[in-house]
């Protein structure tokens, strides 16, 4: 799951080396010890992949049941009328939402989360750097909620007179309109969800960067390189697989976000341009919202939009694969 | 708190002491409370019947936890050998647990669909699931417009604001209701829940039905139109209506109270504008028609009340249970702690909480039924 810049080669399983003396205990033992190891790393394996489907299997079921007794469009209703008779409910405002906010997020938070980790590893006296990671981690022991109640307490009564100045100067393309009113908003939740995805990404970026070959950095210097082009040319080229998996760790994180989007967010089944004008909704977001008082129907349709927000993790992650196995041959992650 | 509890672990560790077998111990619990028993407990608890032991569960409508905190904690005072669990899931997740057979009864801010009474005849041997009501509570229209201290909206006016038609506080139509008041001209914003909740189902019945003409909505337990704001469970709208000037919001009374919101007093008709309090409210239950079949008793509140000083806004629920069939482990636990409820005592200590004590003759009819459950 973290980077596959880190992963250490494949050890040799013990099958394949049984002329190793058996150290102490007797042999037996060791056979045993093996044995069991064996069976529980193995039974481990077996275990996520056995959750994984029933996960998947639960999920579709019922979100087969939803989806056929769904009125309306499943992929393009807007609309989420779940509990009544005859159901209907479309998941186009969801997926708009999650993907805008989460990619809102993205977008905020990698850049910076490159900055402090590069910062952190490179450029920081190693005081100051050690006193700043040990931040970045208590960053990403907070709870969501808290994320949530400061977003809604603090983050959105301050964020009016930026969305005024945008409206002013960014208004013309539609997508920074802003009518006034309490900015609940899914550019908002993208600011939130930027904050509470950076250490996350900052991390594992942090832990990259620090395995740059120190060779690499050394021969660059040696080539008369300033610190920044030493960081282009060999720190940045070997870590970027590695920022892929860590914005990727962010995005799943972004894209499954409940409390804190539910407290901040004001939903609604409007498909609108305009980020900073309320309204919208986020897949997870609806279902807390709606799960509490959900009839049967209404639940199984809930989870008809779960099983869509599993899907899109699964893709992305995919994708995040794809990037990284193929920039691999360029980066030395390999070695 | 505390010597109670003293008390309360005595009395258990008597029991078990000259318990020596399952026969012995169901002795003690329902015999030793009514009688001796009742030496243990506070005055508040004093007229409760004991009967029946063990742990009740039950699940459902999370604006009835604060009367359940109140009424299982005076319970379990005076029954030391009954256990009572009531868990906020909401209604939803309530009734569904209820039918699944988990739990003894619900609780319910709507009354049941038929689909859920014909559901319900799994659990109920020979019976089917019925309506009691007993949690009422004032929903109060909070509002936060700087210099308006005092404010007096209509159905019709209420209807156009939550839907988006009337937009700025000087509107004509809030003057007029509103001789007196300096209204700014500063934009409306109307905040409603954003999860789906027994409030905005009660809040949309009282629209639809006193203003037909302004809100064309059919009630449910999601916010039915696209325009205003939406905010997380009520204090989410109590939070919103505090930080925005011009806000506008709907909550259960005790949320207003709470957070020192400002609400606005109906003009139903009657002579005098009324105001949210849980008097109010009773007065509007007592105007209630009782549409259940048979033994439910779900009531159908007169929304266009013009009597005087009744509240029509009112959040009305209900415990759910089986009225024949209830499981034999927990029926007479769950008919003596729901005779309490139901009773003078339990309706009393709601007052304070922010709630509606049910109308005698409503609470009467309660407890008969309660009396007749098998």
């Amino acid at each position: 799951m973290t980077t596959d810049a880190v992963h250490p080669p494949p050890a040799p399983s013990p099958e394949e080396r049984p002329d190793r003396p058996a150290l102490r205990a007797g042999r037996g033992a060791t056979h045993r010890g093996d044995r069991v190891f064996r069976g529980l790393s193995r039974g481990s394996g077996i275990t996520l992949l056995v959750v994984m489907a029933a996960i998947a299997a639960f999920l579709s079921w019922r979100a087969a049941i939803a989806i056929q007794a769904d009125e309306g469009n499943f992929l393009t209703t807007f609309e989420w009328d779940a509990n009544a008779d005859p159901p209907v409910f479309g998941i186009a405002v969801l997926v708009f939402g999650t993907a805008v906010s989460s990619v809102l997020a993205m977008l905020l938070a990698v850049p910076v989360a490159v900055g402090i980790a590069l910062f952190i590893s490179h450029y920081a006296p190693r005081r100051v750097a050690a006193a700043l990671g040990y931040v970045v981690d208590l960053l990403a022991a907070v709870p969501s909620i808290v994320y949530g109640l400061w977003g809604a307490l603090f983050l959105v009564p301050h964020l009016s007179g930026l969305y005024e100045w945008f409206e002013q100067f960014l208004g013309w393309t539609g997508v920074f309109g802003y009518a006034g009113g309490a900015p609940r908003s899914l550019f908002t939740v993208g600011i939130l969800l930027a904050i509470m995805i950076l250490p996350i990404v900052t991390n594992v970026s942090r832990e990259v960067f620090r395995q740059a070959p120190a060779a690499h950095q050394e021969a660059a210097l040696a080539l008369g390189a300033t610190r920044w082009e030493v960081i282009r040319m060999s720190v940045l080229p070997f870590g970027r697989s590695g920022v892929i998996s860590a914005s990727m760790l962010g995005l799943g994180r972004a894209l499954g976000e409940t409390m804190a989007v539910a407290t901040v967010l004001s939903p609604s089944f409007v498909l609108q341009a305009s980020l900073l004008d309320p309204g919208g909704g986020t897949f997870a977001q609806n279902i807390a919202a709606g799960f509490k008082e959900a009839g049967t129907m209404g639940r199984d349709a809930l989870i008809a939009s779960g099983l869509v927000l599993f899907l899109i993790t699964l893709l992305v992650n995919g994708a995040a694969r794809l990037i990284i196995a193929r920039r691999k041959e360029y980066s030395g992650a390999a070695a | 708190m505390k010597p109670q509890r003293t008390n309360r672990s005595r009395a258990v560790a008597l029991c078990a002491v000259a318990a020596s077998g399952a026969l012995v111990l169901t002795a003690c619990g329902s015999d030793d409370n009514s009688e001796g028993g009742g030496d243990a407990t506070s005055k508040a608890a004093g007229n409760i019947k004991c009967d029946g032991d063990g742990k009740l569960l039950a699940s459902g409508s999370s604006a009835q936890k604060n009367a359940m905190d109140i009424w299982t904690q005076t319970y379990q005072q005076a029954c030391d050998t009954t256990e009572i669990n009531y868990k906020p899931t909401g209604s939803g997740a309530g009734i569904q647990e209820f039918l699944q057979g988990k739990t003894a009864f619900a609780g319910s801010d709507s009354a049941l669909k038929p689909d859920e009474v014909q559901q319900s005849q799994k659990v109920c041997k020979d019976g089917r699931a019925i309506d009691l009501p007993m949690v009422g509570g004032p929903i109060a229209v909070t509002y936060n417009v700087e210099g308006v201290d005092d404010l007096v909206l209509d159905a019709d006016v209420l209807a156009q604001i939550f839907d988006s038609e009337i937009t700025t506080w000087n509107d004509k139509a809030i003057a007029k209701l509103n001789p007196d008041a300096d209204l700014p001209d500063t934009k409306i914003q109307a905040f409603h829940r954003s999860d789906e909740s027994g409030t905005t189902d009660n809040f949309t019945e009282y629209l639809n039905a006193a203003a037909p003409k302004a809100w064309q909505h059919e009630p449910a337990k999601a916010w039915p139109t696209k325009g205003g704001q939406g905010a997380d469970g009520s204090s989410g709208i109590a939070t919103n209506v505090q930080q925005n000037d011009g806000a506008i919001g709907y909550v259960e009374l005790s949320y207003a109270t709470g957070n020192d919101l400002d609400t606005v007093d109906l003009d139903t008709g009657a002579s005098e504008p009324v105001e949210a309090t849980t008097d109010n409210a009773s007065k509007a239950i007592a105007d209630a028609k009782i549409v259940g079949e048979g033994k439910d008793l779900a009531l159908e509140l007169n929304h266009r009340t013009k009597a005087p000083g009744a509240y029509p806004i009112v959040l009305m629920t209900y415990e759910i249970v089986c009225d024949r069939g209830n499981k034999k482990e927990t029926l007479d636990a769950t008919k003596s702690f729901l005779r309490y409820t139901a009773g003078e005592d339990g309706q009393n200590v709601l007052a304070e909480k922010g709630y509606a004590p049910l109308p005698a003759e409503i609470a009467a009819k309660v407890r008969q039924t309660v009396d007749g459950l098998a």
